[in-house]
């Protein structure tokens, strides 16, 4: 474990946080403290949550330019927002909190086991399962299209506003469910950090040192879909932002070790998130989605890799 | 010692072994010998469970290796595949370290670093230890491989074509360790290509042509003119230079 990097990631982190809760502000302490407070979590658990999933679907697939979000998670949730709208009309604007956040969730993570569980009880090639998921996705894109166009358009604007993440309406309960269930999850993973190191290796180095390939990564890809069903369900899709973060932590940590990669991404991730969105809020003054931009960034990330892989 | 009963090995309709039945016995080096495409490789990946044959069963002492947990089988039997994939941002002491796992997944023990540490010294990497395997050449990555091997520290060893990339010194001083490892009881099978070390090092050979194998037995048996030149389809001679054999195609 590299500690120096995961001090740098720390310190980033709570600078960024305490910039977030203090900037700017005014009045009472007590009322601002506890509004920013929870604002903060959300971030810091949506980040994490992508943060560690993205690594570690990184380390399983042994592809540095893959997230978990191509597998048409975002297609799915935004088909889900599509589907209760043309079912509820108007009365769609109140489907939310926790029955809403529930069943988003099951039916991702649903959705998830029955990719994995179909493709990989007779076959252990990860590339036709994202490969799966990818052309999923476009199917579930297409559906929505259609779906769409059965929509009332003044109806429509509610499907678009939940169709980026957002950080300004996440219910207090939602985030003391979430809160949780990243925190274990993601324990979890680092209390098998070992194990990941070992699965980085590729197929056979680790089937030598005793670790079933199979089974280690139809294992792992259960905590990274239940990452990403609660950090979409939370806020929203997010597809480049892991990318980004796990370029910035692989070129900084400067190791392969997960017990280093996993905390650092979060700290990281999370610092990142928090910082541009005090940057947005309280700097520059604009209540735009602070992931818009962050996705941008991602997606250029993510070209640059490309490139990067065609030029080797 | 392990015995493989009747394999039988396809792939995309070809079959690549076809009722191999061979043993490499404890306290010798077995190497397979053979012309490319022989199914030197895929016999070796058998032995290993890293494929799964058609037909037949490998075992290990007795047991047969499909049914040994992984973890028990990584205590046991190690193997050094032809193409392993380097991961790039890995020290040559972190990647011989991954050696210890089957033995210890938590944190490296005092045991654990002691055993590294000399495998490393018998591979001549001390002093690249801390550097990333993709500033090293070739021949540095293969020995940083081999000392993972090493550190697995199991009964046996299967290495294939382990002496790739190296140069003289470096192939001599590996197989001087493996036959000082197999004298100390293990069963340690080598894919070779270089016969006259074959010749030299060998204690036992396992012939293979066209995935059946064509002769087995003691090197001095089976390293022969004759059988070595229906094996290759080449006239090859077999010659003394200083007692040692030396094996050349004509």
């Amino acid at each position: 474990m590299r500690a120096d990097v995961l001090l740098a990631a720390l310190a980033f982190y709570l600078v960024s946080a305490a910039l977030f809760l203090t900037l700017g502000a005014r009045g009472d302490w007590g009322f601002i403290l506890a509004f920013r407070g929870e604002k903060l979590l959300a971030l810091t658990v949506v980040a994490v949550a992508v943060a560690v999933s993205t690594i570690v679907f990184q380390t399983v697939t042994a592809n540095r330019i893959l997230t978990p979000a191509i597998m048409g998670f975002d297609a799915l949730y935004i088909l889900i927002q599509s589907l209760t709208v043309a079912a509820l009309g108007a009365g769609a604007a109140g489907w939310s909190g926790l029955p809403a956040f529930a069943l988003e969730t099951t039916l991702m993570i649903g959705a998830a086991g029955l990719l994995f569980g179909l493709l990989l009880r007779d076959s252990e090639d990860l590339n036709r399962i994202v490969l799966t998921g990818i052309v999923l996705g476009i199917l579930l894109r297409s559906l929505n299209a259609l779906v769409t166009r059965m929509i009332h358009p003044s109806e429509y604007a509610f499907v678009v506003a939940r169709s980026y993440a957002r950080f300004n309406s996440v219910a207090p309960d939602l985030l003391w469910i979430a809160t949780p269930i990243v925190a274990l999850v993601t324990a979890g993973l680092l209390i098998g950090a070992r194990r990941l190191d070992v699965i980085a290796l590729g197929r056979d180095p680790a089937l030598v040192l005793g670790v079933d390939h199979r089974r280690a990564a139809i294992g792992l890809l259960v905590p990274v879909t239940l990452l990403v069903a609660v950090s979409t369900a939370l806020v929203g899709p997010i597809v480049f932002f892991g990318l980004l973060v796990s370029a910035i932590v692989h070129q900084v940590a400067g190791t392969w070790r997960h017990a280093t990669l996993l905390p650092a991404g979060a700290l990281i991730g999370a610092g990142l998130l928090v910082l541009c969105q005090t940057l947005f809020e309280r700097v520059l003054d604009m209540q735009a989605t602070v992931l818009v931009v962050i996705e941008s960034i991602g997606g250029l990330v993510f070209l640059m890799l490309l490139f990067r892989r065609a030029r080797a | 010692m392990i015995r493989c009963h009747d394999l039988t090995v396809s792939a995309g309709g070809v079959r690549i072994l076809e009722g191999v039945s061979a043993h490499a016995p404890a306290g010798a080096i077995t190497a397979l010998v053979g012309p490319n495409g022989a199914g030197k490789s895929t016999l070796l990946s058998v032995m290993g469970r890293l494929l799964t044959p058609d037909r037949g069963q490998v075992t290990l002492d007795g047991a047969d290796i499909a049914t040994l947990p992984r973890r028990d089988l990584a205590r046991r039997l190690t193997t050094l595949r032809q193409s392993t994939r380097i991961v790039p941002r890995l020290t040559v002491r972190d990647l011989a370290g991954f050696g210890r796992y089957p033995h210890n997944p938590g944190a490296p023990t005092a045991e654990d670093r002691r055993i590294v540490e000399a495998c490393l010294a018998d591979m001549a990497l001390t002093d690249l230890a801390d550097r990333h395997l993709d500033t090293l050449s070739g021949g540095q990555q293969q020995r940083a491989l081999i000392a993972m091997a090493l550190a697995q520290d199991t009964p046996a060893l299967l290495l294939d074509e382990p002496l790739n990339n190296l140069d003289l010194t470096h192939a001599r001083r590996v197989m001087t360790l493996l036959a000082t490892r197999a004298r100390a009881g293990r069963a340690v099978v080598v894919v070779l290509h270089d016969l006259t070390i074959a010749a030299r090092f060998a204690d036992h050979v396992v012939a293979l042509k066209d995935g059946r194998v064509r002769a087995e037995g003691a090197a001095a048996e089976v390293l022969t003119g004759p059988i070595l030149g229906d094996l290759y389809d080449a006239e090859v001679e077999v010659h003394e230079i200083g007692g040692l054999p030396v094996i050349l195609p004509i």
